[in-house]
């Protein structure tokens, strides 16, 4: 029962956070409302024994993706969009596939899954599976994120760089 | 003390990724279509821990790690693309000073 309830309160919080992420005019708001959706979907996860992930997604996208979005933000100044939903064309027609591609994932998903989520034991949170499938079965797979991630950093750095002049006549 | 029914987390999931599409689809924000897409990948994040824990209902928690893992990847590839994606937008801005994605139509057909 107090699940449910849990259940209830998070998913709200979820739904209406990310309605807002989408609505709102000011990109800071948005950001700000993602991380009310993230917190809420950390609830989730430990409802879904996922400790350790609901830990990371605050840790890191809450904590630092998002606040990168806020740095960009601020560094472009970027401002309110004067154009927020007012009921466009463009806007009604991506209502109409939003509400496509949400019966369609319903219609794939309803014999997916039949079971109670029942609350999680102390085994099923232990940390050490999670290690032991991640550091063995999936060695390669880490290895390799580990290489995306300083490619991405490489690249991030590269693109968003300020040219030195002497750099632009030498081309 | 049964739970709630994992169906009822994939109906969540799906609610959200409908809206994030909703939202990269029509936004001309180009900070706000990123921001959908982030809530589409964690919308994603959410099925496969449902999933997973369907599964380690059913097979053992061994079993349900697996769902588990791939989440881990999914948040590590979208701190990638976030940190590529924003320094696209700097150097966007840097050379057209704004990133509404309407007047980016250079490679428009």
């Amino acid at each position: 029962m107090a699940g449910t309830i849990v259940f209830v309160l998070a998913a709200l919080a979820a739904f209406v956070s990310a309605l807002v992420v989408v609505a709102h005019r000011n990109p800071v708001y948005s950001v700000m409302s993602l991380i009310v959706t993230l917190l809420s979907l950390a609830v989730l996860f430990v409802q879904l024994a996922g400790h350790f992930l609901a830990v990371l997604l605050i840790l890191v996208y809450a904590g630092a993706i998002l606040v990168l979005f806020l740095f960009v933000i601020m560094l472009l100044n970027v401002g309110t969009d004067r154009r927020g939903l007012a009921g466009t064309r463009l806007q009604r027609w991506g209502a109409i596939v939003g509400a496509v591609l949400f019966a369609a994932i319903l219609a794939s998903l309803q014999w997916g899954a039949t079971l109670d989520a029942a609350p999680p034991t102390e085994d099923e949170v232990a940390l050490t599976p999670l290690a032991r499938a991640l550091f063995g079965d999936y060695l390669l797979p880490f290895e390799m994120a580990g290489l995306l991630l300083l490619a991405a950093v490489v690249a991030a750095t590269v693109i968003a760089r300020r040219t030195t002049p002497e750099e632009r006549e030498s081309r | 003390m049964s739970g709630v029914p994992i169906g009822w987390y994939l109906v969540l999931a799906a609610a959200l990724f409908a809206i994030g599409t909703f939202g990269a689809l029509t936004r001309r924000n180009g900070i706000t279509v990123f921001l959908s897409i982030e809530l589409m990948l964690n919308s994603v994040n959410l099925a496969l821990i449902a999933y997973a824990r369907e599964v380690a209902l059913t097979f053992g928690a061994a079993a349900g790690l697996t769902g588990q893992v791939v989440v881990l990847f999914v948040i590590a590839v979208a701190a990638a693309e976030a940190a590529v994606g924003l320094a696209l937008f700097i150097a966007v801005y840097r050379n057209r000073r704004t990133i509404d994605l309407d007047r980016l139509n250079l490679m428009r057909w």
